[in-house]
């Protein structure tokens, strides 16, 4: 499902005819954003470096009607790349990428709070002389801390267009517009440095800088304060802790209105439905397949979206990259380097773009490690199945008084254990076959910013159609399957009893392995359709039950923990927990990291290795909690 | 080139020894290639004044100020970064 991923399919192949451009710049200067405003598109964007890891066109449509194919690509400080995602941005101005043209123009996008050494980049770009205009991003932030520049002088410079703009704010766009309308001219600047020699580069920008008059702004003040506090020795990490507390308790308990009002619509709406409909085999379908099935998985989307919308202030604000610091000294004692960090954050989300994202790092070794171990993070589709399980068997009593419950310090609680598989893991490996020399860790820290309800609005729509969507496709269709395999083989025209249904001896089939972790065929049946995604187990078992039940009571998912407390013993449930917490159950997840690996050996490696730590922990765990060794 | 007859011998040391708050003026970067050269894209060039800001718990990695941005190193990498104190 790569409804996972925030829009990072391949690109559609230009249309013959349209002029291509691309959007160039340093890392975190707004390409993204100029993007999404040119094309109408949603690229994801984010406040550190590093977001854009693929190239993605967009069509932008001018005024005189005009259409222009826009490119946007991975930041970059210089042309000559150190990762996989430079490269992309180099291949991509060199017309290397299949169905990505060699652009017509560049839109060099440059942070105008940041100039002196932003320019730097001009030089190589301006030197490949393809026709460019030098945008200056962030005038808002300019104007705000008192810096300015003349751009008709530093135009003479570059000969080349230049404009300041402020692509959040819309500011300055009709001169990209018009620069795309007119007629591209090869700039001829006055002078460029060696581009190989960094320190004259950066020599030819300061004076370049200079003549054009630019005055550098005030430092952030705002950053510089909050940095006292979240970097202070003792303050940070016990604000870090603070943060992680509050998101997990508020997932938890927070949530849980929403998702009552969403339990109790579909109820209703399945006993209105119910009532009305003749007494046919496929009321019973509609009722306990569609209802039961994809019925019980909805009623999570309430805690998906705050996670998301925690997800997007963090990431929004600026403080993932302080937390990627303060976690460092962790990640160095894994043998990863700090920039493992954010790819493995992003996957608490969904390990798919995780994985995309280790495109940031240098060395394949340290590369191949982070993709190995991205998928012990505790991804999204994780959370309805812990908080069904946990809702079901741990009874809520305050901790740490209103601060903590037990329930959202369980779920925290499985949330390290997977971060701790995942540095465990790293150590094995960055021990054994992935050793490597350590590649320095540099992270570049962004100012503070506002996030905008509009961005997290954004974000939160465009999560609740994927959760949708992947549960009227991928869960819709295991529901109905299901459904089906519960009922047949038909017997003198009437369905057989569950046991003896389909699914029942499937699940039959595979109890004897399962046993031993504490859990009967339906958990077995469970287990099996969510190889697909592991949210299908919530479905599956929704489907089920639904079919248990009296037809006319399927879409109360009341009885759903009731159901599952009659399935699973206390231990049967901690080792459910345990092997949800290991097992590699995502398809799209070995896709991806089949596709960014070059071949089957990681993903099945990676496969093997999770299902052996799935079944022996949560054979361990049944055995403890059960107490017979 | 040094008139170094009435001036004491300037102390060299590393950006890893900066503390919070102090700042020095980079000299060299003793670094393979490679890195000698994103260091100096990020703006760790020789001739530029660093600061030594805030950090994680321990003062590993810590952020420092140059050339307008902010930047997290290594105490490993600092180490290589040798630094001149402009008193
Ligand atoms: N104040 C201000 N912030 C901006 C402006 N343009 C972009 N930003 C912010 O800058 C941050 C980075 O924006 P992106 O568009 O993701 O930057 P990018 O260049 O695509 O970044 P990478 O993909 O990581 O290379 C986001 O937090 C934006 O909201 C602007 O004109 N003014
Ligand atoms: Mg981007």
């Amino acid at each position: 499902m790569s409804a996972c991923g925030h829009g990072s399919g391949p690109t559609r192949t230009a249309v013959a005819g349209r002029k291509t451009v691309a959007i160039v710049g340093p890392p975190n200067s707004g390409k993204s954003t100029l993007f999404n405003a040119l094309t109408g598109l949603r690229q994801k964007i984010a406040n550190f470096p590093g977001v854009t890891v693929e190239h993605r066109s967009g069509t932008a449509r001018l005024s005189n009607g005009v259409e222009i194919e826009v490119v946007d690509l991975p930041g970059v400080y210089s042309l000559d790349p150190r990762s996989e995602d430079e490269r992309i941005t180099r291949d991509a101005l060199r017309g290397d990428i299949p169905g990505v043209p060699k652009p017509e123009a560049i839109l060099l996008i440059l942070d105008a709070t940041n100039l002196g050494r932003h320019l730097m980049l001009a030089a190589p770009v301006l030197a490949t002389g393809v026709p460019t205009i030098v945008l200056l991003n962030m005038a808002d932030d300019l104007r705000k801390r008192g810096g300015g520049v003349e751009t008709e002088k530093l135009a003479r410079q570059l000969d080349a267009p230049v404009a300041l703009v402020s692509a959040t704010r819309g500011e300055g766009l009709d001169t990209v517009r018009n620069f795309l309308a007119g007629q591209f001219a090869v700039p001829r600047p006055v002078e460029l440095p060696v581009l190989q020699d960094v320190p004259r580069c950066r020599e030819w920008s300061a004076r370049v800088g200079a003549r054009a008059g630019y005055q550098a702004p005030a430092p952030p003040l705002w950053t510089r304060r909050l940095d006292r506090l979240f970097l202070h020795p003792a303050a940070g990490p016990l604000i870090f802790l603070g943060v992680v507390i509050l998101v997990f308790q508020t997932i938890f308990t927070g949530a849980r209105p929403l998702m009552d009002g969403v339990e109790s619509l579909i109820q209703l709406s399945g006993a209105w439905m119910g009532n009305r409909l003749p007494d046919a085999w496929w009321r019973a379908l509609l009722l306990e397949g569609v209802w039961g099935g994809v019925g019980s998985v909805v009623v999570f989307l309430p805690q998906i979206l705050l996670l998301f919308f925690f997800i997007g202030i963090l990431e929004d604000s600026g403080y993932l990259a302080r937390a990627a610091l303060i976690a460092d000294r962790t990640m160095a004692r894994a043998g990863l380097q700090g920039k493992s960090f954010i790819p493995l954050l992003s996957a608490y989300a969904c390990a798919v773009p995780a994985i995309l994202a280790t495109r940031t790092i240098e060395s394949r070794r340290d590369r191949i490690a982070t993709i190995l171990i991205a998928p012990f993070m505790t991804c999204s589709a994780r959370l309805p199945v812990y908080t069904l399980i946990i809702a079901a068997f741990l009874p809520e009593r305050p901790l740490l008084g209103p601060i903590l419950g037990t329930r959202a310090a369980a779920l925290l609680g499985l949330y390290v254990l997977g971060f701790l598989a995942a540095v465990v893991t790293a150590r094995l490996l960055k021990s054994s076959i992935l050793k490597s020399d350590r590649t320095p860790f540099l992270l570049e820290m962004p100012p503070y910013r506002w996030p905008t309800p509009r961005s997290l609005g954004l974000r939160l729509l465009d999560r609740a159609k994927a959760f949708l969507r992947r549960a009227g496709t991928v869960i819709l269709c295991v529901a109905i399957a299901l459904w089906f395999l519960a009922h047949l083989p038909l017997k003198d025209g009437k369905a057989p009893s569950i046991q003896n249904s389909l699914a029942g001896m499937l699940g039959r089939t595979i109890e004897p392995v399962i046993r031993p972790l504490g859990f009967n065929w339906k958990i077995g049946v469970g287990l099996l359709t969510s190889l697909a995604a592991r949210e299908v187990i919530v479905g599956t078992l929704g489907t089920l039950y639904g079919i248990e039940a009296a037809p006319e009571k399927a879409a109360e998912a009341v009885g759903f923990e009731k159901a599952l407390q009659k399935d699973l013993s206390p231990a049967g449930a901690v080792a459910l927990l345990i092997f949800f917490a290991f097992a590699m159950q995502c398809m799209s997840t070995l896709a991806v990291v089949r596709r960014e690996t070059g071949g089957w050996k990681w993903p099945a490696i990676q496969f093997a290795y999770m299902s052996l730590l799935a079944y022996a922990g949560s054979f361990l765990a049944y055995r403890l909690v059960h107490g017979g060794f | 080139m040094q008139m170094g007859v009435n001036k004491r011998p300037r102390r060299r040391r590393t950006l890893a020894e900066l503390r919070r708050g102090e700042q020095a003026v980079l000299e060299r970067l003793d670094l393979p290639e490679d890195t000698a050269r994103r260091l100096m894209e990020l703006g760790f060039l020789p001739g530029q004044m660093v600061a030594a800001a805030g950090s994680a718990p321990g003062g590993d990695p810590r952020v420092f100020r140059v050339d307008g941005s902010e930047v997290a190193l290594r105490k490993e990498t600092a180490r290589h970064l040798q630094v001149r104190f402009s008193d």
